[in-house]
């Protein structure tokens, strides 16, 4: 049996056609051909495929396509704004907090999911929320950092006089 | 005049990525993000057995399943078994390699039945399960000890015993007779488990085959296109080589797992002729469990001689090394050339015997893992030197001491088959590392906490390790068995606007290739790095190269880069010469500018010289224009990484939970062109080892079953499992390449198995035990210590 679904995906209105059994990453890759959210289990181990639902960081392959219907969707691939990266994406970069990349972008949406509800976290609460998401390359250290690093950057960003201030 | 600014100097700088934005940015193009117009997909029926006769195989209601194009089994498919590239050099190899799909039998859980090729991969998994397979069910045997002898299950009929080579390296008789001598005899079994690679990437393979020009494009994630390119056409498919183009996208991961030629890699192909529709194949995780190279899987038996010093003057080892079902492509050069002949470490020991048995078992193919064969010999060495500390009741560092190899002895021959080791200076690592950790205050510490009673134990292990890189010459590895060259080429162009291109044979997984190769670039052609680019993974734009593993790209493909730059250099210092009127003498190279000797802010850039020689209006009588050089690198030796790794353990008493509190690794990868991401090798290197030692470990049941099929019965690290690693590095440059650099990519990962292990065991040792095999799990240490309680209870 197939069903529509309409969702929000990075902001723009997606729908399509879907199998019952069709997992919402897959509809993300396949249909929406938004490739940045990755498969690396079968089992909801890995996080490769984690992007947030509505606010809160999902691993895609735990739920149904149809369960998203009317969801909010951010991908990777909606994380930077505007052309300007999110503090998370710099952090990454500026640390070395990823190798091959496959893991990056669940790690990347993992994080910002941690710093939206923890603004500064200890480096055990980082690696606690991490714990769902794994990487075979970095060894997790430089992602530790990274994440550390986008931290900072935000709380400067918040604490920076706005615009036309005296400064 | 205004003064010329001094040129940034790359190398050495901490530079982020280069390519990091498309990562960030989820726009890295990885096999399975690729989408080709008609594409097909593949899905591949797998045996429930570990070893069984293939009675018959009923396709017919998958074929009338919807959506299915075709259905194919063994005896469908003409072609050869796979090639086995690297045999155990100078006895007889019992040959059997894998068929693209089992025709008569299966020997693993996992070997290839059918292909079930559909519009959709869903269609096509549907339609796998509705073949029906009549199995004769035989005995399975999954230990390379238990294989060996004709009482055991047989795999093959040309391997009686199961037996695929007997090797051996070294001096039996000196060995022997050292044992008989010695004041004192450690013998122990050592078992390194086998391991499962989970690069986060599966493997995949797509093929594309154009009818009217008989050219086949296949996209692969494999760590040396070059070579699949070969091994497809020369070896398998029998087409002429210029008829395969192999595009290597982004890769997510390796470790080795990606450098072998796999079967359903030849089946793609085979299927997009057949079908003339491109066809791919994406591994599932359970798949890539029990169809992707395993690593490691030895039992070894080992003798130490020593006298009562700690002075060792004899180490016989035995091993049997568990191959699989089937040779995989370099299996038989792992546990010789990479193992047998790294036994000896950083130590001069006299005597060594090494005999290594590779055994075919029923279970997954073993190959080349991260380190590939020197993890498991500096496990065996670097534990037989803590036996014996702790049978002399020496402190490690002494015995280690007592043994190394002289700092004024290089190039070192260990008297066991291995090139010379290039350089070294193992006491200074050791003394940096002993420092770091503050090793007395560490000592003291245990000893409180063991007068105390504590109920959490502190242990200390080292890991004093040397390694080898960038396996050359050819000359040498062809006598090793490997079938091919070990050289790596690069090509670099600058173009007419001064920006400059590099290919290379070379191919990153995670490496950072892209902005470590344009870092030693832009320092020798005196270029902004922003105008340099690295390109790789395509055999149709980069010259023939061997790929990456074996830690070998900085030395060698490194090495190629710096000779292709060295000639452009040199032939643009001819043709700024020539302009500038001036003798080719009086030409200084300095800041990126060729200028006359004694002024140095006139004279032409390298982007005005490669203009000049693109537009060559006016050369030099008999040069061609473009500076465009190709190096084909064929090194005179390996290198040889070394270092000090020190883990810090707790152990709960009452849980057996083993809790990694401190790891400090000092290493000497010769110079660091960055070392950021020498940080991020070494980091993810001492987890991955530490994985082994702390959770890692492929378990099959009595029939054959793999018990860790998914991920989650089979644990990697996770991230809260480890504290901040404190990293240090001595510089001992390689002679043997320009940028004296040795390779990074595996040390951490072949030093911090055994750190760990000798930490756990020294954490333990008050309480009467010498040795436990990986992974040591709470359950494992727990037991361990409920026997010893029990034992010291009876007195």
């Amino acid at each position: 049996m197939t069903h529509n679904v309409s969702m929000t995906v990075n902001g723009q209105q997606r729908t399509g056609t879907v199998e019952d059994r069709t997992l919402l990453v897959h509809f993300i890759r396949e249909h929406l051909g938004l490739t940045g959210t990755h498969v690396g289990c079968d089992t909801s181990q890995c996080g490769a495929c984690t992007v947030m639902l509505n606010g809160r960081s999902v691993k895609s392959c735990t739920i149904l396509a149809v369960q998203a219907e009317g969801a909010e969707v951010m991908t990777i691939e909606g994380v930077a704004t505007d052309g300007n990266l999110h503090p998370v994406q710099e952090g990454f970069w500026e640390e070395h907090g990823l190798q091959c990349g496959f893991c990056t972008p669940g790690m990347i949406i993992s994080a910002i999911d941690l710093l939206n509800t923890n603004a500064r976290p200890t480096e055990s609460e980082i690696r606690h929320a991490i714990d769902g998401n794994l990487c075979r390359c970095t060894g997790y250290q430089h992602i530790v950092k990274s994440i550390q690093w986008a931290s900072n950057k935000m709380a400067e960003n918040a604490a920076a006089p706005v615009a036309g201030g005296d400064d | 005049m205004v003064a010329t600014a001094p040129r940034p100097t790359y190398i050495g700088q901490a530079m982020k990525r280069k390519e990091d934005p498309r990562f960030i940015t989820g726009t890295g193009r990885y096999v399975e993000d690729i989408q080709l117009p008609g594409m097909l997909h593949a899905v591949i029926l797998r045996s429930p057995h570990a070893h069984a006769k293939l009675v018959n195989i009923d396709t017919a209601a998958a074929k009338a399943a919807p959506g299915v194009v075709a259905v194919y089994v063994g005896t469908d498919i003409d072609l050869p078994p796979l090639p086995y590239a690297w045999q155990a050099a100078g006895v007889q190899n019992n040959i059997n390699s894998p068929r693209v799909l089992a025709r008569d039998e299966v020997h693993w859980t996992g070997d290839s039945i059918a292909v079930v090729v559909a519009e959709s991969v869903q269609q096509a998994r549907d339609g796998a399960d509705l073949i029906d397979v009549t199995y004769e069910v035989l005995p399975a045997v999954t230990d390379a000890e238990r294989a060996a002898g004709d009482a055991a299950p047989q795999l093959h009929e040309n391997a009686p015993g199961n037996l695929a080579f007997r090797w051996e390296c070294g001096n039996r008789e000196g060995t022997d007779a050292a044992l008989a001598g010695a004041e004192i005899v450690v013998r122990q079994r050592l078992r390194n488990q086998r391991v499962i690679p989970t690069p986060m990437e599966m493997r995949g393979a797509i093929a594309q085959y154009n009818v009217g020009t008989e050219e086949f494009t296949f996209w692969l994630n494999a760590q040396a296109p070059h070579v699949h390119r070969l091994l497809l056409a020369a070896f398998i498919l029998g087409v002429p080589e210029q008829n395969i183009r192999v595009i290597a996208p982004d890769i997510g991961g390796g470790f080795g797992a990606k450098i072998f030629m796999y079967t359903e890699q030849v089946l793609v192909g085979w299927l997009a002729r057949e079908l003339k529709q491109p066809v791919r194949w994406i591994e599932t995780r359970s798949e890539s469990h029990t169809a992707t190279a395993h690593g490691r899987d030895h039992i070894t038996d080992i003798e130490v001689a020593t006298t009562s010093t700690g002075v060792i003057t004899g180490l016989k080892v035995k091993t049997w090394a568990n191959l699989g079902a089937y040779l995989s492509t370099v299996a038989g050069g792992v546990p010789t050339t990479l193992y047998a002949r790294m036994v000896a470490g950083v130590y001069a020991i006299p005597n060594i015997h090494v005999e290594v048995d590779g055994m075919y078992t029923n279970t997954t193919m073993v190959d080349a893992y991260r380190g590939a064969g020197r993890p498991e010999a500096t496990y065996v060495v670097e534990r037989a030197v803590d036996l014996v500390a702790a049978e002399l009741g020496m402190d490690p560092t002494d015995v280690r001491r007592a043994n190394f190899i002289p700092s004024d002895a290089f190039p070192y021959d260990t008297g066991i088959g291995m090139l010379p080791y290039d350089s070294g200076d193992y006491p200074k690592a050791l003394d940096k590392a002993l420092e770091m950790l503050g090793y007395a205050d560490l000592r003291s510490e245990q000893e409180q906490r063991r007068a105390s009673g504590s109920d959490t134990l502190l242990g200390i292990g080292f890991s004093t390790y040397v390694e080898t890189c960038g396996l050359a010459p050819s000359k040498w590895m062809g006598g090793e068995g490997w079938g091919a060259a070990l050289f790596e080429s690069a090509n670099v162009k600058v173009h007419l606007t001064g920006k400059v291109v590099v290919t290379t044979g070379s191919m990153p997984h995670g490496q950072g290739h892209e902005t470590s190769f344009a870092q030693v670039v832009a320092d020798r052609l005196g270029v902004n790095i922003d105008d340099i680019q690295v390109k790789f993974g395509d055999t149709l734009g980069t010259p023939m190269g061997y790929g990456t593993y074996g830690s070998r790209s900085l030395s060698v493909g490194g090495e190629a880069i710096v000779r292709c730059t060295n000639k452009i250099v040199e032939k643009a210092k001819r043709l700024a010469a020539f302009q500038l009127e001036v003798a080719e003498s009086d030409i200084q190279f300095e800041n990126g500018r060729f200028s006359p000797t004694g002024a140095p802010d006139t004279g032409m850039t390298m982007a005005d010289v490669a203009l000049q020689a693109a537009v060559a209006y006016n050369l030099p009588p008999g040069m061609e224009p473009f500076l465009d050089e190709t190096t084909y690198f064929d090194p005179p030796n390996a290198t040889f990484p070394f270092g000090t790794h020190i883990a810090v353990v707790e152990i709960e008493r009452a849980t057996g939970t083993v809790r990694l509190v401190r790891y400090v690794a000092v290493d000497d990868v010769g110079n660091l062109v960055n070392p950021l991401i020498v940080a991020g090798q070494f980091q993810g290197g001492i987890v991955q080892g530490i994985g082994q030692a702390l959770c890692e470990g492929a378990a099959y049941d009595e029939n054959g079953q793999l018990l860790t099929g998914t991920l989650m019965e089979y644990a990697i690290p996770h991230a809260d499992s480890f504290p901040m690693f404190e990293l240090g590095h001595t510089v001992t440059p390689s002679p043997i390449n320009e940028l004296g650099v040795k390779g990074a990519g595996e040390a951490g990962t072949i030093a911090s198995t055994p750190a760990f292990v000798n930490a756990v065991v020294d954490a333990l040792a008050p309480l009467g035990i010498r040795h436990l095999d990986m992974p040591l799990t709470a359950p494992r240490v727990w037991a361990a210590m409920q026997t010893a309680d029990a034992d010291n209870a009876k007195g």
